[in-house]
């Protein structure tokens, strides 16, 4: 007997996982406060990529680049996707040597990878600047539109079935039962909470030590420059820049998109829930891009924005049932690659939901390790 | 990195700027005032490429001139650095501008309303053509339409008409009893009732209609035919331009960044013209459609309170009351019948940036969701066309303005020349 | 008769009155600015520098407005936008 669900949320994590449960045979019904893609995913980047910062992100990550390249031919013009690639820029000799190790960590585990001396990065990327040492393609990297991604996930979730309710906030939920704003009080079977950072404050009976951080990015979005940029690029220093524990920071990450348009990232603020574009934080994301890039100064912005990530202490996200709640789980704290690991975190809880064998050891995602959180906070 | 400070910072130069720069300069303020444009006078004395400019504009720079308002023509604001700290892009670079007070006179923008055809070259602007025209385009001899709603197109048309076009008619959608109850109430104008009369008395021979609108254009590349609903019956024409705009829509853009309140699409002023964050005014369209005598007045209040003088001057107050009774008057007659929504058909184009038809939106409730989903408004004009028309269309509330407030260089947006230096170092350092 | 200056458009030279915008100068010669992104020949709308509709190459920098750009001798215009 299968459970009815609810879904809490329909980002890019919960549409994914409606889906997954819906095609599953569940009847599924998903609850977004405002509408879909409304919140993180709406201003996300959309990269599909493999990283490596741990074991787990890298299972993770490699589960669900697999799941999203599944569906390429099928959904590939509607996601506006891009095969583009990444290349990881190495500045310097000290970290082409991080890129050479990177690529044979790579290479051990199945995942293609180039390693690009400085020649071939020019040659790669002309607009890059002259001297930078080389770098790291990865060519299984994609970039996608996340609100096309979940606008198709959640037609498919429709498709077997399921029922989406957006402007429709919850108030709390617990094991199995979801409660409204307007006091209508939901039964299911299974409950599952992919509300990114409203996460911990929808929950009836909190779960000890759950924290999420915001981290709050810019972007900037230039015109139309068919054929400016060719790759999805990032600074391998990017977790030095990007993962620090300065309150601040920017990292130089860019991804050409299927309009022509290039997507200019990126910036981390801890300490702040402010919605608005910071001109000081806007100014240093982009000189960062313009020391990679140096005619990108010369293109036309049309627009900036920012989000807020969903992080957590530990840089890995929440996926799993709540210990001592029965009939609720978790999706959440994906901070800056929800879209990238949302069909993996959707495998993931099906096979937790409906108890079947999970396609990769869950127990660095489960929520109990929360537990060590508190000295943390 | 170019920066400037001034005591007043104006910004757009049309007649509630100007009037503005000119009263806080004689108040005895340092004033910058800049507009987008190569000269002062904004839209409405924009000067033909090949003349001087009219009377008033004339007047009030020469006055402006004469107390040493510094004009930074081409220079587009797009941000806001800081409290009282703009950003503008200007043909030599970015510059920072600081300001003791700022006077917003950021004028309006007309209403475009999506019709089967409207895209075709050859459809203008009502305001558009008339600006085309005096940069150069041709309109002698040719066949123009003006269509639309408000006192604009009478303007425009007689404009054209005095540049030797053929205009074949003005087709107004208000109701003519609305537009003759406005025409009645301009008795309470003398001067405006005198400008109708004379605007009137150059029209003569063109056919005027009310409770009309453009229906379809049609052409192969070009346009070359419309037809036009009056009352119940269709006419068709054969034409080389159509000048057609549904109205004025207040730019608020900057008002918006700055913090400031927006009502019912418009800048919410005080007597003082002070909007609701301190050092900051606001005069002119931007505040309320209320036209060119209204702008004047309001410039005036606002620049001397920017400078720093107490109330407004009694008379300047007893005017502008009597103007804004006018301009809720003109908003009255002129507002638009609910049958303009149904021009837009399922696959008529709203966004022209990105080519999105009506029938892809209206499936979404809300507008930034269907600004994602379709990228309706995320081109280069940044909704400037399409908002106000969807505003009308489906209630949608216009684009949230953000930096920057048009497309700039990316090389604009770096404010701080330590992080370009920064940046540089990075390299060597790592 | 005014003084009139070379505007090359697309490689065809046109002699046009100097003090005219780049996009009356087009529009005068029935040239559309720019191809939409659907594929539509596109005519400036707004002359004001709003519409973003009368955008051509100029002088090599894409995404021009040509209504905010007077004609000068040798400048060269693209309508590929």
């Amino acid at each position: 007997m299968l459970p009815d669900v609810i879904v809490v949320g329909a980002g890019i994590v919960g549409a994914a996982v409606a889906e997954a449960l819906a095609v599953a045979g569940c009847r599924v019904r998903v609850l977004e406060s405002a509408w879909p893609g409304s919140g993180s995913t709406g201003a996300a980047m959309g990269h599909l990529l493999v990283l490596d910062d741990s074991e787990a992100q890298w299972r993770l990550t490699r589960l669900s680049r697999d799941l999203w390249d599944a569906r390429a031919d099928q959904w590939g013009a509607a996601l506006e996707w891009e095969s583009c690639g990444t290349v990881w820029v190495a500045a310097d000799g000290e970290e082409l040597e991080l890129a050479r190790r990177r690529g044979a960590w790579f290479a051990e585990r199945g995942v293609a990878s180039e390693l690009l001396d400085q020649v071939a990065l020019r040659a790669a990327e002309p607009n890059l600047a002259a001297g930078l040492a080389g770098g790291l393609r990865v060519p299984g990297d994609s970039v996608i539109y996340p609100p096309a991604a979940v606008r198709l996930l959640l037609e498919g979730a429709v498709r077997h079935g399921a029922t989406i309710a957006a402007g429709t906030p919850v108030k709390r939920a617990g094991g199995g039962w979801v409660e409204l704003t307007n006091g209508d009080r939901l039964p299911a079977g299974a409950v599952i909470i992919a509300a990114g950072l409203a996460t911990p404050e929808l929950l009836a009976t909190p779960v000890e030590g759950l924290a999420l951080i915001p981290k709050k990015g810019h972007l900037a979005i230039t015109d139309r420059y068919p054929g400016w940029l060719r790759h999805q690029l990032v600074e391998l220093s990017y977790l030095k820049s990007a993962h620090g524990s300065a309150p601040s920071s920017v990292a130089f990450n860019v991804q050409p998109r299927a309009t022509g348009q290039i997507l200019i990232g990126s910036s981390r603020q801890l300490d702040t829930l402010d919605p608005t574009v910071e001109p000081a934080t806007l100014s240093r994301m982009l000189a960062r891009a313009a020391t990679y890039l140096p005619r990108l100064e010369t293109l036309t912005i049309l627009r900036t924005w920012v989000g807020f990530r969903p992080a957590t202490p530990d840089n890995l996200p929440l996926i799993g049932p709540v210990p001592g709640q029965p009939r609720l789980w978790l999706a959440t704290g994906h901070e800056g690659i929800g879209v990238a690991t949302a069909l993996g975190t959707a495998a993931l809880i099906r096979a937790s939901v409906l108890g079947e064998a999970p396609p990769l050891d869950p127990t660095p995602y489960a929520v109990d390790r929360v537990v060590g959180w508190m000295a943390h906070a | 990195m170019t920066e400037l400070s001034a005591d007043v910072v104006v910004v757009g130069a049309g007649p509630a700027g100007l009037a503005a720069a000119v009263a806080a300069a004689e108040a005895g303020a340092h004033v910058i005032l800049t507009d987008e444009q190569p000269a002062p006078g904004g839209q409405i004395w924009r000067q033909p490429w090949d003349a001087q400019p009219p009377a008033p504009s004339r007047e009030l720079w020469r006055r402006a001139e004469h107390r040493g308002v510094r004009l930074l023509p081409e220079t587009a604001v797009f941000g806001v650095q800081e409290a009282r700290c703009l950003r503008a892009a200007s043909p030599g670079g970015a510059v920072t501008i600081r300001a003791g007070a700022i006077v917003l006179a950021t004028g309006a923008l007309e209403r475009m309303l999506p019709f089967p055809g409207w895209t075709l070259p050859g459809v203008f602007a009502a305001g558009g053509i008339q600006a085309l025209a005096k940069s150069g385009l041709e309109v002698a001899g040719k066949r123009i339409v003006v269509a639309g709603s408000g006192p604009l197109l009478l303007a425009v048309a007689a404009f054209l008409k005095r540049q030797g076009a053929v205009v074949l008619g003005i087709f107004e959608q208000a109701e003519a009893m609305a537009v003759a109850r406005f025409a009645g109430s301009l008795l309470l104008h003398p001067g405006k009732l005198r400008q109708a009369a004379a605007l009137l008395g150059e029209l003569t021979g063109i056919p005027g209609h009310h409770s009309a609108w453009p229906v379809r254009a049609e052409g192969t590349g070009w346009l070359e035919r419309l037809t036009v609903r009056v009352g119940d019956q269709e006419q068709s024409f054969e034409l080389d331009f159509l000048a057609c705009s549904f109205g004025l829509v207040p730019v608020t853009g900057l008002a918006e960044l700055l913090g400031c309140r927006v009502e019912s699409g418009a800048v919410v002023v005080d007597r003082q013209q002070r909007t609701t964050v301190p050092a900051v005014f606001a005069a002119g369209e931007a505040t309320g459609i209320g036209g060119v005598d209204s702008a004047v007045i309001e410039g005036a209040i606002a620049g001397a309170a920017a400078a720093g003088s107490m109330d407004p001057a009694p008379s300047l107050d007893r005017r502008r009351n009597r103007e804004q009774a006018f301009a809720r008057r003109l908003a009255l007659a002129f507002r638009l019948r609910p049958e303009l929504k149904a021009l837009c058909e399922a696959d008529t184009i709203v966004c022209r940036c990105e080519d999105v038809r009506f029938g892809a939106l209206i499936r979404y409730g809300d507008a930034r969701e269907a600004r994602l989903a379709t990228r309706c408004g995320m081109g280069p004009c940044q909704g400037r066309m399409c908002g106000p028309a969807l505003n009308f269309l489906r209630g949608w509330p216009l684009p949230r303005p953000a930096l920057p407030l048009i497309p700039v260089t990316a090389r604009a947006l770096v404010t701080d020349a330590t992080d370009r230096t920064a940046s540089a170092t990075f390299f060597r350092e790592s | 008769m005014p003084e009139m200056v070379r505007l090359v458009v697309d490689g065809l030279e046109l002699q046009v009155p100097a003090g005219i915008t780049v996009a009356a100068a087009l529009l005068n010669r029935r040239l559309v600015a720019r191809r939409s992104v659907g594929g539509e020949p596109r005519a400036p709308l707004c002359g004001m520098g709003s519409c973003f509709e009368c955008r051509a190459t100029v002088d090599g920098r894409p995404h021009t407005r040509t209504c905010m750009v007077r004609v000068r001798n040798g400048l060269d215009v693209r309508t590929d936008d």
